[in-house]
């Protein structure tokens, strides 16, 4: 059976829109906010995909290599900033991360 | 030498030195904070010859181009950041986060912006962009004791990695509409014959919106105040300069590049990221007591000013606003060089208040802030004054008169909070009683508050160079 470009389209957008909800919606842990990131970067990956399979053109598939790269650096970055500031604050609630305000 | 070699020197000199004050960093036994530093600045001055000299051309089959306006922008970028290296020299000692790390991470960054600057592929814009964004996330963190530092280093992560999100899918958009994510193929696809469909319109905006939360436009300006405030102040200025400056000459290079004949379908966009950026720098800072705070709205509403240009299109409009970003770097790194000097008893103190009587103890310090402060404020015959006119006239000779009277008005209501931190400073009673600073701040404050007074006398190399870079820009 094929499946249309328009259903790998709906899956990303929905994807997308699930790590921006998870983003702005998040009321508990950090973590889950970095899980929310990886979310639209993948979601931005399945597009480049489908893309790629129907376009008949390599660069998108070059394109989710990078971004694979990019997103495992990012979320070691990411988490070695969580590490630190736990460190200070004793705690990665979301709700704690008010010191300045304005 | 080949093309390919002598075009990418910059990036190769810039990727190879950091990787050697790297390796001599780790493998010295002793902190050489100090001689990395030193050999960082001169590692970017070096940078800044080679990329004169660079010839004009693409390499990589399209991938990276070096035009009049890469030059242009890779300056200032190079301009800015060996300002924020050569503040960080004394305030990261007395701060204790003196770790040689810190030059290194501002080398890969400006890399990170020298790539972005001359992409003109889609795939070499995000690397870059990137390759930026992971280096500054850790510099805003840099104090890693600090809790405000590691707060302003993960509300920084967070926003930018979303914005970086929203760029990567606004990529993959545009790729898959348009099938191509060469610059030079996609202006040839949308070459004004017809406007361009649905799927790519959301491509671009997506990525407009990761490019605004770079300059930090309104209304993807959240992550600014309590950035600026919380990261050490030399992070700051190199906030406040480096990454913004590269980042509008991306959006510039993505918008009237690939896109430029679409300007009917963005410009709308532009404009009102410009209106609320200008309104909210304008109403949002008059409430503000800490100065690091103060300059966030200050350069929100700046970027407002710079985006004018852009949403006039015009050759201009395009000179216009690469006027304004200088006049915008080297007034900036001038206030942040006052800020930095601001101590107390080897602490950093950073209220307005806490400024009050400078004036009487240190004349030469309250007079440089007070140029700076005026020239943001656009009197003249300072220069924040001209870059001002020229936006304005570019956008009034584009039609967009509602910009400009905008323009004029908010620049009339951020008037008062600059005056007002001058105010302080001259006719407030008290005694800062401010740590003697080191010969390097007090350098970069002269130099920055010399050229404020001075560009006046000597606008031409300037706008000159403005014009060669927006006409390379045009084509």
């Amino acid at each position: 059976m094929q499946v249309a470009l328009s259903n790998y389209l709906v899956v990303a957008g929905l994807l997308m829109v699930i790590g921006v909800f998870g983003i702005f919606m998040n009321r508990k842990n950090i973590i889950v906010i970095m899980m929310s990131i990886e979310l639209i970067l993948l979601a931005a990956n399945i597009n480049f995909i489908a893309f790629s399979g129907a376009l008949h053109d390599m660069v998108g598939q070059v394109f989710t290599m990078f971004v694979l790269t990019v997103a495992a650096a990012e979320s070691a970055i990411g988490l070695a900033i969580v590490v630190i500031y736990s460190r200070n604050r004793g705690s990665i609630e979301v709700e704690d991360v008010t010191l300045m305000k304005g | 030498m080949s093309l390919l070699l002598s075009t990418l020197l910059p990036e190769l000199l810039l990727g190879l030195g950091g990787m050697a004050l790297l390796m001599f960093g780790v493998l010295s036994k002793t902190n050489q904070f100090i001689i990395c530093s030193l050999a960082a600045v001169a590692l970017l001055a070096i940078t800044g010859v080679f990329i004169l000299l660079a010839p004009a051309g693409s390499v990589f089959d399209g991938l990276l181009t070096t035009t009049n306006f890469t030059r242009y922008a890779d300056l200032l970028v190079l301009l800015g950041s060996a300002a924020a290296l050569i503040l960080s020299l004394d305030y990261n000692q007395r701060e204790d986060i003196a770790r040689f790390e810190f030059p290194v991470l501002v080398v890969l960054a400006v890399l990170g912006m020298i790539v972005m600057i001359s992409a003109s592929d889609m795939m070499t814009l995000y690397l870059g962009f990137e390759l930026q964004s992971l280096a500054l996330y850790i510099c805003a963190a840099f104090a890693r004791d600090s809790l405000r530092s590691t707060e302003a280093g993960l509300k920084y992560f967070v926003l930018g990695a979303l914005a970086s999100g929203l760029l990567i899918y606004g990529i993959s958009l545009v790729y898959g509409f348009a099938g191509t994510t060469n610059f030079v193929a996609l202006a040839h696809l949308f070459d004004g014959s017809q406007p361009a469909g649905y799927g790519t319109v959301i491509g671009i905006v997506f990525v407009l919106v990761g490019i605004a939360f770079k300059i930090s436009a309104a209304p993807f300006h959240m992550w600014t105040p309590d950035v600026y405030e919380g990261s050490p102040t030399p992070v700051t200025a190199l906030f406040g300069t480096a990454p913004k400056v590269a980042a509008m000459a991306l959006l510039l290079s993505v918008m009237v590049g690939p896109f430029g004949h679409l300007l009917s379908q963005w410009q709308m966009l532009i404009e009102i990221l410009s209106i609320i950026s200008m309104a909210l720098g304008a109403l949002a800072a008059i409430g503000q007591t800490n100065i690091k705070r103060l300059m966030a709205y200050s350069s929100i509403g700046h970027m407002g000013y710079a985006l004018i240009g852009l949403a006039a299109g015009t050759l201009a409009g395009i000179q216009a606003t690469l006027i304004y970003l200088a006049i915008y770097v080297v007034m900036s790194f001038g206030v942040f060089a006052c800020i930095i000097a601001m101590r107390r008893k080897g602490r950093a103190v950073e209220t307005i208040a806490d400024l009050a009587g400078l004036s009487t103890q240190n004349p030469g310090y309250a007079l440089a802030l007070a140029v700076l402060l005026w020239s943001m404020a656009g009197i003249p015959p300072l220069s924040g004054f001209f870059g001002k006119l020229y936006v304005f006239s570019a956008a009034i000779n584009a039609g967009l008169d509602v910009l400009a009277v905008v323009g004029v008005l908010t620049s009339v209501v951020a008037a008062f909070y600059y005056l007002r931190v001058i105010k302080v400073m001259y006719f407030d009673a008290g005694s800062p009683d401010f740590d003697k600073s080191a010969s390097g701040v007090r350098l970069v404050m002269m130099v920055g508050a010399l050229a404020t007074i001075l560009f006046v006398f000597m606008p031409g190399p300037l706008v000159s160079a403005a014009a060669a870079a927006a006409r390379a820009l045009m084509g």
